[in-house]
């Protein structure tokens, strides 16, 4: 079964961002950057299958600069087979990238296609959605649990919905979005890592795939959240409660 | 001339980074707190496949360089592990050198897989309590016998021989009066920690609680002829092939502990407030840590020209030496300056500082003294006579 796995770069979680004075972005010195968390339990729940299966290909593809080799190259490490590069140095917006991804699996012709739910940076949610749409392929967003018929013709997918669980099925080929909960990624062994080197990243142009890449959207401007005011201490539990109705109003 | 890491190294680092992350702060100080081995960490290095990293691929390993083992061991200090993490796996990660280089196919097909996958741990016993700094002063004693030989004898500050099955293990099989030169007569073996013939007593130590060093009273100890390795009377000459790559490591994880502890009293020097502002504000407090901080960078480039110079086939004893000089200073002072700008509470076990300061002062001594290594420079460098 071959299995495509999306993986976007994003600036580490752990890393302070800072908004641009003027508001038109992020400050990108100093920044570290990571696989987007999602798409790296897209990917071990691909490598999983693959593992169950004792046979099969993971094939991943991320759209950018050729600085997103870095995180190509660690996925590759982690187990993945191959890899597609689709360049392009202009900003996308979702729809864009669910075109030119349409266009990798009309090329790639994968039975399974898995995402993230959700990239860190922007938090769109909607790619897996529209490449969805696109194909005309069932979906399942926000999966925890991924089952795969002993055909490998069928999926069974739990959903962290409001409030609960929902289990749905569908027939392949389809795409599937991962939650958090639907596993712990591993980390890249050093016989990964060697491995990684040998590996194909094969590379293609965003223009020369024949999709819309126009903007619809543009960004206006970002604001960093208020800062927290700092806390304060109060010394009797009379004091807090006086002020927790007096100034802070909440009881 | 070229400083940039290459992509792997860098993926590397990455990846050591992630492994480490899993270990924090309180894992490290309830080890030097309880003294029990960190098994969880040394198993998850080992699954990564990491004790491999400089065994070559035909015996399963990755065989890369110094270089990138030094870039493990940094990591694994500058993670937060200090000596606990790195005294733990140092050993798998270089010492079996002499195994690989001369010892017996046999020895090398039976052994290498079980301790690349972490099973075997292995300890090197070469110090006595009569010969520490002066190596060619050893009086355990190898004595032919059948198909093999029988030791007697004792060795002291022997790390981790408790979780140890095997040590290379370096003996007289002449005696030091009969031999022509003082180096020769000594013979390596790769012999087993048989709890009949070997009895263990641990040190109590200032520092690095969680991997034990011990006395060991071996009393006909037997050891198969195919685990001598290489020629008989020829061991002193195949443990002097490991010491630079070891000082070099050594340096790495002074360098990885010293960052370790500037960082966090940096971060402490942002957030503690003393008269009504952040004490980072006070030059008393930020040019120690920048000096510092511009010590151990320099050390690190030492500890990377070494370990280039290792993995060309260089001579690379000069810049070793000073590599672990260098290192080991910085990290003393650093972890003694990140005490300082915590106050208190850098006395305090809860901050880790005082931990990285009782770890790091073993390298003053171990695995060579400072002083050592200044008569190294002072008489293969600068040609001065010899002191001693
Ligand atoms: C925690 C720990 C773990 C260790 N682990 C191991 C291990 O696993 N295996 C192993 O074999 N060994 C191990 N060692 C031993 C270590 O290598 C020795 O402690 C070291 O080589 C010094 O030997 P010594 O302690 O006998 O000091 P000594 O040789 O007694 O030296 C004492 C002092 O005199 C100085 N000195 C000696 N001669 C001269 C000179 N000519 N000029 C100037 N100064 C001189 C030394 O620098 C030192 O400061 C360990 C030691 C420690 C503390
Ligand atoms: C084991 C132990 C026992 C103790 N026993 C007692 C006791 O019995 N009774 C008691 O009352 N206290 C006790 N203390 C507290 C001790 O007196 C304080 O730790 C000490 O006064 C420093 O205060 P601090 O720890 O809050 O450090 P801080 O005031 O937070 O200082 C942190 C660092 O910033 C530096 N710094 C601060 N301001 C400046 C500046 N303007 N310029 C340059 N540097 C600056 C300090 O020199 C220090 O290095 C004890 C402490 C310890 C560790």
């Amino acid at each position: 079964m071959k299995v495509l796995v999306t993986v976007k770069r994003v600036p580490d979680p752990e890393t302070t961002i800072r908004v641009k004075s003027d508001g038109s972005g992020i400050e990108t010195d100093n920044i570290k950057y990571v696989i987007n968390p999602f798409d790296e339990i897209a990917l071990e729940e691909a490598l999983r299958i693959k593992e169950k299966l004792g046979a099969g290909e993971v094939v991943l593809v991320s759209i950018g600069d050729s600085v997103v080799t870095e995180q190509l190259r660690t996925g590759l490490a982690m187990g993945a087979d191959r890899a597609i590069l689709v360049g392009c140095d202009q900003d996308l917006d979702s729809l864009a990238v669910a075109r030119i991804l349409a266009k990798i699996v009309e090329d790639e012709g994968p039975q399974l296609v898995l995402m993230g739910k959700q990239a860190i940076d922007d938090d769109a949610n909607q790619a897996g959605q529209m490449l969805a749409a696109l194909l005309g392929w069932p979906q399942a967003t926000f999966a925890s649990e991924v089952v795969l018929s002993d055909d490998q013709q069928a999926v069974k997918v739990t959903r962290e919905v409001d409030g609960g669980l929902e289990t749905i099925g569908f027939a392949l080929p389809g795409i599937i979005t991962s939650d958090l909960r639907l596993n712990e990624p591993r980390y890249a062994s050093l016989p990964g890592i060697m491995k990684a080197r040998k590996k194909e990243i094969k590379e293609v142009a965003a223009a020369d795939l024949d999709a819309d890449m126009s903007p619809r959207l543009t960004i206006n401007s970002l604001e960093p959240p208020t800062q927290k005011e700092a806390g304060k201490k109060v010394e009797t539990v009379e004091e807090l409660i006086g002020l927790l109705h007096d100034e802070a109003k909440v009881i | 001339m070229d400083f940039q890491l290459t992509d792997e190294q860098e993926e590397i680092c990455k990846q050591v980074r992630a492994l480490c992350s899993r270990f924090p702060d309180e894992y490290w100080r309830e080890r030097d707190e309880s003294g029990e081995f960190p098994w969880e960490f040394y198993q998850a290095i080992a699954d990564g496949g990491w004790l491999g990293i400089t065994i070559p691929r035909e015996y399963g390993g990755a065989g890369l360089g110094i270089t990138e083992a030094a870039l493990v061991m940094q990591t694994v200090a500058e993670c937060g592990g200090g000596t606990q993490a790195c005294s733990a796996i140092h050993l798998g990660i270089f010492g079996l050198e002499p195994l690989i280089k001369y010892g017996t196919q046999a020895a090398k097909d039976k052994y290498l897989a079980p301790i690349l996958r972490g099973d075997i741990h292995v300890s090197f016993a070469v110090t006595e309590p009569d010969a520490g700094t002066n190596t060619t002063q050893i009086s355990t004693f190898a004595t032919r016998s059948g198909d093999g030989y029988l030791i007697n004898g004792q060795k002291v500050f022997i790390t981790k021989a408790q979780e140890s099955k095997k040590m290379l293990l370096l003996t007289r099989t002449t005696p030091f009066d009969q031999v022509e030169k003082k180096t020769l007569g000594m013979s390596l073996f790769f012999a087993d920690i048989d709890p009949e013939a070997v009895e263990i007593q641990e040190l109590h130590k200032l520092g690095r609680k969680a991997v034990d060093t011990n006395m060991l009273f071996i009393d006909n100890l037997y050891v198969a002829k195919e685990d001598l390795i290489g020629e008989e009377g020829r061991g002193f000459y195949y443990i002097l092939d490991g010491i630079n790559p070891e000082r070099i490591l050594i340096a790495a994880e002074c360098v990885g502990m010293g960052k370790r502890a500037i960082e966090r009293a940096v971060q402490y020097a942002k957030e503690r407030e003393v008269f009504g502002r952040p004490i980072g504000k006070n030059q008393g407090i930020q040019f120690p840590l920048a000096e510092s901080f511009a010590k151990l960078e320099t050390a690190e480039l030492m500890v990377q020209k070494a370990a280039s110079l290792y993995d060309q086939g260089q001579p690379c004893g000069k810049e070793a030496n000073i590599s672990k000089y260098m290192a080991a200073e910085a990290a003393c002072e650093a972890a003694d300056r990140a005490i300082q700008a915590h106050g208190g509470y850098g006395y305090i076990k809860e901050y880790d500082v005082e931990r990285y300061w009782r770890e790091a002062r073993l390298f003053r001594i171990a695995p060579i003294s400072q002083e050592m290594v200044l008569n190294y420079v002072g008489e293969h460098v600068l040609g001065l006579p010899k002191s001693y």
